[in-house]
This record gives C-alpha cells, structure tokens and sequence, in this order.
C-alpha cells in the first residue's frame, strides 16, 4: 500500500501528463502481480466494493471521533477520505511521534491483500474489516487505501491516460493495449503476461470488444488532396460510435461504444438490438430529420441527438420523438473476418455488400460525394453551412484501418468557422505550464446599443486559438486592466475586442446569454476596434440555425 | 458575576492591558506596544512605544522601519508597566525573536503566546512552558487533521525531489520571515551545503538573520545567477512568487510550498505546488493540546485561528474557555 500511496500522492500533485505517464509506467514496471492490476483498476474505476461507501466511512468516524471535530475538520478538508484519513486514531495513543506505524502491530497491508479482504465484506461485516486496515497503515497509507475503497480517485487520471502510461510501461503499442483492455477483468493478469512477459495476448473474438477508433487530422489551409487517391464523404454531426456483435455462449450480444470506449448500448437499445451477425463497424449516431443536408440527408441536428445523450434508461416517447440510427462509414470485422489490414476501396466493397443484411431503420451508409475535382469539392464545402453540415471528410483510397491519428490517411476538413466580436470580461489562470498566465478568457457581446447603457453578457470561453507570443501579450493585458478578484479569476475593464471563431451557436436555457457556441476559439487580438463596436447578442442570435428535430 | 481577569480585555485592536493602557500585538497605531513577533499583522509601525525583543526590534526596523520609541525587553527579564503590571518576554519558539508575554497584576499570571510551535528551530530558542492562571493561545491549525510530520522527513522529500530531477531547480515558496530561514538552517544541518538561490525580497532579511547569529551559509540571489546555474538547484522565494512572473525565468521549477496547510491535498492543489512540504512554525492540533494541559490553566482564550474546534476540545476536558475572534490575524502563508 506504501508504493500506491506514493503514487497516488505523486500524481494529486503532478500536473504534466509526460511526469504523471512516467510515474505510472514505473508503478507498473516495478510492482508485481496481481497488486499493480489492482492498482490499476483502482485508477481507471474498474474497481467496486458495493459493501463500502462514503456513508462507511462517516459511520466508523463517529464511533472514533467527537462529532462536532469530525463535522469541522471534513468541511475544512473538503473531501471524506482525506479527513478520515487524517483524523484516524493510530492504534496506540501513547505514540506522540505520528510518522510511522507502531512496531507490534500487523505489517501495513498490500493493495492486493487489501483488496481481496474488502471483497470478500459485506454491509455488515465491512465497517470492521475497513478499520481493521486503516489501523495498520499510515496517514497517506489511509489516503490511499480509503480512495480505493470507495472508488471516488478524483486525481485527474483518465482511462486513456493510464493506459498510454501501460503501453509506455512495456513498451507496446496502445492501440493494442486498448484493444485487449476491453473484456479484462481486474487485475488483469493476461494483459500483463502478454504485455511484460510475451505471453500471446488475450482472445478478443468471442466477446462484443471495443476497438480504438481511426481518426482525422484536420486538414491544413492551403493543402490540395488529388482526389484520385483520396474519397470524400460528409461529415455528419453526431457522435461517433463503433457497433459490435460478437456470437457467445449465450447465442449473440451487441454492444454500441462511444469514441471513447464507453457502453453506450442501453442508451440506444433501438440501435444495439438491431445487429445480429457478427461484425465490428464504424459510424456516426444520428436521431431522424431533415435538418442536416435537407430531406435527403435525413438526419435532425445534433441538438435533437443531444436530448438522447447521457440516459441510462429511454422511454418509449423517447424512442419515439427521437429515433436513432447509424450512418455507417467503415467496418472492422465483418463475419468474424478481421478487414482492418484491407485497403479502404476494398473495406467500403464489404460494407456496401453487408449493408442489405441490416435494418434500413437503423442503418445507411455515408454516401461518397461525387465531385470531378478538389477545386469543386470546394465548392461543395462552403455551401456545407446551408446544408447545415459540418464538412467533408478525405480519406485515402489505401488506407488500412488504423488507430488513432494517422498522419496523411485520413483528413477532416470543417467548413469555415463563425465570427464574431467580442468583448474580453474575465480571465483565469491556466494549469501546468500555464499556470503563471491567464490563459482561459470569458467574452460576451453587448446585449443592446452600449452607447445607450446596454450591458455585456458572458456569450461564451475559450482557452485556444492564440500563438504563445498573444498569449504573452494577453497575460499582460489582464494583467494591467484588472478591476476585480475572485480567487482565480480577473475581472478585466472590458477593454478589449476579441474576434471569436466557432462552428456553431445554438439556443441554450442554460446560459444567461440565451446562447451556446460550440468550439469557441480566439481568432484574432482586435486590439485596434473600440469596445462599444463590439457585436451586439442579437448578431450572434441570428446565427442560430438550430431546430430541436 | 464580575468577569474573571477584567483587566485584560480583548478589544477591536488587539488585547489591551487596561491598569498599564498597553496594547499586545495592536492592528492599529497606539500609545504603547508589546509586540509579540515581526510577522506583519503582529508587529504594525506607528506606536508611540514599541516593547519587543531585541531581535523582533530588529526585525521591524529592518522591514517597517520601526526605530523611534523602541524598547529592548530581553528575553526572562520583567519589565514594570504602569498600573502594578509586569511583562516578561519568554520564548515562543515560533520565529527569530518570537516570544510569549507573561503578565502579572494582583497576583494573577496571565500568558499571551503569540504563535508559537513545539518543534526544535535551529534559528530560535524553544517555547518555554510558563504556568499561568490565564491563557491566551493562538489556533492557527486548531484542527484535529493537522499533525505535522518532523521536519527531518520533509527537508530528506525535498532533497530526493532535487536529486531525481537534475535538470529542473526545485522552487520552494516559503513565508519570508522565518520559515525560509527555518527551511535553510534545516537544510544545512542535513549536510546540504550548495549554494541556496534567494527571491531578492528575501535577501535584507536573511542577512539580519546571519547578523543576530544564525549562520545560512551560501545564499545567492536568482537575479545574480549565470546562465544554466539554477538547473539542479534549490531556490527560495515566498509563496505569492511562486506562480507569478518572476518564476518564468527558472528552468523549469518543481514547485514546492513550505506551509502547514499543505497537510490537506486540495490546498497544494489550489497553489499549484507538486511538491508540498508540511512545515509549520505553529503548533499542530497535538502540540495546541498538550501545551494547554501542560500549562495547566485555570481558564483559556483562543486569539485566531480555528477557534471552534479547541474550544470544542476544551469543552469536552472540562477546560473555561472563550475564543476571542480577533480581527486583523493572517495565517494563509504559513
């Protein structure tokens, strides 16, 4: 427990991700199984012990601990385990000297032995078993091990970077790691023999995985693509999800994963129970309409997705007012054949011939768009707007199925963005190497004629768009234009005109504003236009070409 | 009832010794002043009499140019005050100079610690238990969270933290008056004898330190240092430099805080700090306890600090005791 104390410490405490991989690529190099998979799990929430909660935890300090010292010191730390861990009572209250654990009680637990006595507890016999650790470990020891328990990390790792950091760890490639993670189980000892000690990598054919997804680049200005090597289709505004079937035991299971690799099945049950054979394929999430490309494109705005986004259980209305399916772009294994290693020409012939098998309902495929040559696929972009299409993508005729971003097979090309002026009203301090600069930046627009006392309303934040050397100046700016503090954050003397870019505003209930902006970026320093020239919120407002269906 | 000890009393600017009409540690300017350390929102200028210890008189003519109207009260010596008061400076073990004020009028002792800790100081002499009928305790981390780790575990973090990161310099923000010495002192008794890169607001200060006869040994200011000599090294500066612009000309700082507050995660977190060190020049919640039972008095008041959570302590050992909340008392940079 010592070591994943210290790393968890390290790691509350790091805030560069090259220094946070390092730190967990030597965890995992350096400790043994079945501990490090523990570890593991703990850090990427695949750990859950249902006989222990935050309530466990309130419950053994009030058998310990003065309430009322209990209630002050939990509302000054901010956080159960932390306090709890501060406020145990070590075992021998004769010790004034709080560095180490006494000498006559048992050795601090390992994570393993840690786990496997929590797992074996029930609501009962948990709050016993808890204390009986926590009496042997220190105050980090306790840190670590109540985090653990209760499953509430909070350090700022996510599932992806810990995995990067078990690539990095062994030396293999992540895009495998990612692969055979999915239908692990905690401590995931295959994963390390295959990964440590060459072992031959766990099946993943038998059930319904999740494979790491090919991505875009965004393709430079200025770049011509021959489209002799290259097809284009749209780019459709939805989510991007991968639609599994695998054959089982059990006859047959169809899983839906977001972009990240999250189960999103019992969001879309309509769009789960509609694969019956097996095969891996790739597409965008869409809910029926006919506000992307008109009739033809068939698809609402991305808006009408959104109110299906994040369900746990969907109603029937739902599923009526909403209907989802899938505009197919690529397939990965089709029949239980593995298609990645294929050109695209040959993996989009496969799709095309495996797309009668499907429900029509619930699936189409991204037609290509024909075009003679690049300068009229430019053309055909920058009507993309009034088509209320986000863009077009380029993707190389050759191209193998690969994951991640790969430079010169795929490329996403958006339409032009939005602009808008607005007027810079706050500023916070950035994270990591930003940290010295006020780097986040609040702007709003003027909600009337400010000559006539209208006031600003926050539209919108960006934290991107500018080189190093604005930013510098920025910095400066709030710096020497400050009016208020609040903790972090600025409030500056709205001086300032900023040219903001962004894909899209859409009506929001949320913001005072009225307004949402997606992807708001600062495009240009206008440093040279008065404030009250500034766009006003109707300009912006006008912009919304956002029907909920 | 008539109150007990009436001739002390808490007032808006600070604890006023009625018979002798003395201020302790006054937030505004007064007549006459018992000034218990030179930290800024104890020691104010603009007395007409400032009674402190030598090295606290020092100390704020260095930094508030206090000179006119100072009066030395060496450390055990009492000194008359008018109305049949005594005052007797002890030591508080919090800062160079730092002391207690042991008060005796009609037959009744009454102790006013300032802040103060428990732990060894190689730039001070320890707190002195001095029994008394009347405490007057500050609670700066009158929590039951707060244990500080000895010291000699931090400063062996903050040099391994160097030692496996040669090329960054470690940054450690520590409050200018004290804790930097402190911090300093510690690490050259831990055998750490490279030259130690000063912030220049911290430079007068450490020289008054070496003057008053606390060695620090190599000090050098960041301002003066050649390209490439700061990788590797240990640089001080105080706490509100660390994320500020100052900072941008270091390679690459690993950014430390020296503070008790460190003890609790999210705190580090706010300030950035990837390294935090628990070193306090307060007493912690055991130290806060055991000094009042130690000192055994008949009642106890609490000046600032989280005054609830002693006075709760007090209330369950049957101890008299009443916080005082008074204004003007900083504690964030500890």
């Amino acid at each position: 427990m010592e070591r994943f104390a210290a790393l968890l410490d390290a790691l509350v405490f790091t805030r560069s991700r090259n220094a946070k991989l390092a730190l967990i690529a030597r965890y995992l190099r350096e400790t043994p199984d079945p501990d490090r998979g523990w570890a593991l799990a703990a850090l990427t929430d695949g750990l859950d012990f249902p006989a222990v909660k935050a309530g466990t935890i309130r419950a053994l300090m009030a058998e310990r601990v003065d309430p009322v010292l209990w209630t002050l010191s939990r509302d000054y730390v901010g956080d159960t385990a932390e306090a709890a861990s501060l406020l145990w009572p070590a075992p021998d209250h004769s010790a004034p000297d709080h560095s180490g654990p006494d000498h006559d009680v048992m050795p601090a637990p390992g994570v393993s032995e840690a786990v496997e006595i929590l797992r074996a507890t029930s609501r009962s016999t948990a709050p016993a078993a808890l204390a009986g650790l926590l009496d042997r470990l220190d105050a980090n020891g306790r840190y670590a091990l109540l985090k653990l328990a209760t499953g509430a990390m909070r350090i700022g790792i996510s599932a992806r970077l810990a995995k990067v950091a078990f690539a990095d760890a062994f030396g293999v490639p992540v895009d495998l790691v990612e692969e055979y993670w999915h239908g692990q189980e905690p401590p995931y000892r295959p994963l390390f023999a295959w990964a440590a000690d060459g072992a031959p990598p766990p099946r993943t054919d038998d059930r319904p995985l999740f494979r790491p997804f090919m991505l875009a680049h965004p393709l430079e200005d200025g770049v011509a693509i021959d489209l002799e090597s290259f097809a284009a289709e749209w780019k459709w505004d939805g989510i991007r999800v991968q639609i599994v079937h695998a054959a089982t035991d059990q006859g047959g299971e169809t899983r839906v994963y977001s972009r990240g690799g999250d189960d999103i099945s019992s969001t879309f049950p309509e769009v789960a129970g509609a694969l019956g054979e097996p095969a891996v394929l790739d597409g965008e999430l869409l809910v029926r309409g006919a506000h992307q490309g008109g009739e033809t494109g068939g698809a609402a705005s991305f808006n009408a997705l959104q109110q299906r986004l994040g369900r746990k259980t969907v109603s029937k209305r739902m599923l009526e007012d909403f209907p989802a399916f899938v505009r197919l772009y690529d397939a990965l294994v089709i029949g239980g054949e593995d298609l990645r290693d294929l050109p695209w020409t040959d993996r989009r012939a496969r799709l095309e011939a495996f797309l009668p098998r499907l429900d029509p309902a619930r699936f189409d495929i991204s037609t290509l768009i024909a075009v003679r040559d690049f300068a009229e696929l430019a053309d055909v972009r920058a009507r993309a707007r009034e088509d209320a299409i986000e863009g077009v993508m380029l993707k190389r005729r050759d191209s193998p199925y690969v994951a991640g971003r790969r430079t010169g097979l795929w490329y996403k090309w958006k339409r032009d963005p939005l602009r808008i002026d607005c007027v810079l009203m706050y500023a916070q301090r950035g994270s990591g190497k930003r940290s010295s600069f006020y780097s986040d930046f609040t702007f709003g627009c003027w909600d009337g004629d400010p000559d006539a006392g209208a006031d600003l309303l926050p539209v919108g934040k960006a934290y991107f768009g500018f080189t190093d050397a604005e930013l510098k100046w920025l910095d400066s700016h709030v710096r020497q234009h400050t009016v208020n503090r609040f903790g972090p954050v600025r409030e500056t003397d709205r001086s300032l005109v900023l040219e903001v870019a962004f894909d899209s505003v859409h009506a929001s209930k949320r913001h005072k504003s009225g307004v949402a902006m997606r992807f708001p970026r600062i495009s240009r320093i206008r440093a040279d236009k008065p404030a009250h020239e500034a766009d006003r919120l109707d300009t912006l407002k006008a912009m919304i070409v956002d029907p909920v269906r | 009832m008539a109150e007990d000890f009436s001739w002390i009393r808490p007032e808006p600017a600070g604890l006023r010794i009625v018979p002798a009409d003395v201020w302790i540690d006054p937030a505004r300017a007064v007549g006459t002043a018992l000034v218990t350390h030179g930290h800024a929102d104890h020691a104010r200028g603009g007395h007409g009499r400032t009674i402190a210890t030598p090295e606290t008189l020092a100390i704020m003519a260095l930094r508030y140019g206090v000179t006119e109207g100072a009066f030395p009260a060496p450390l055990h010596a009492p000194i008359t005050l008018p109305g049949g008061v005594t005052a007797t400076f002890v030591p508080a073990g919090h800062v160079l100079g730092s002391a207690q004020i042991l008060l005796e009028h009609a037959g009744e002792r009454v102790v006013v610690t300032g802040d103060y800790k428990r732990r060894p100081d190689p730039t001070c002499p320890p707190f002195a238990v001095t029994p008394c009928d009347l405490f007057i305790t500050e609670a700066t981390f009158g929590l039951p969270v707060f244990r500080h780790p000895p010291i000699g575990q931090e400063i062996a973090r903050l040099l391994a933290a160097r030692a496996a990161q040669p090329d960054r310099c470690v940054l450690v923000g520590a409050y200018a008056l004290g804790k930097a010495q402190r911090v300093i002192a510690e690490l050259r008794a831990a055998g750490f004898h490279d030259p130690l890169w000063l912030h220049g607001a911290m430079e007068r200060i450490c020289r008054l330190y070496e003057e008053q006869g606390v060695p620090l040994g190599d000090l050098r200011l960041v301002s003066d240092a050649p390209k490439g000599a700061l990788a590797g090294a240990i640089v001080l500066c105080p706490p509100s430099a660390l994320n500020d612009r100052w900072s941008r000309r270091l390679p690459d700082p690993l950014t430390a805080m020296a503070s008790g507050w460190m003890r609790v995660r999210q705190r580090a977190r706010q300030r950035n700090v990837e390294l935090p060190l628990i070193i306090s020049d307060h007493a912690d919640w055991d130290e806060l306890t055991a000094t009042i039972a130690q000192v055994n008095p008949a009642e106890t008041w609490i000046t600032h600090g989280r005054e609830e959570a002693l006075l709760r302590w007090c209330e369950l050992h049957q101890r008299k005791a009443r916080a005082l909340a008074l204004v003007g008392y900083e504690d964030e940079d500890d």
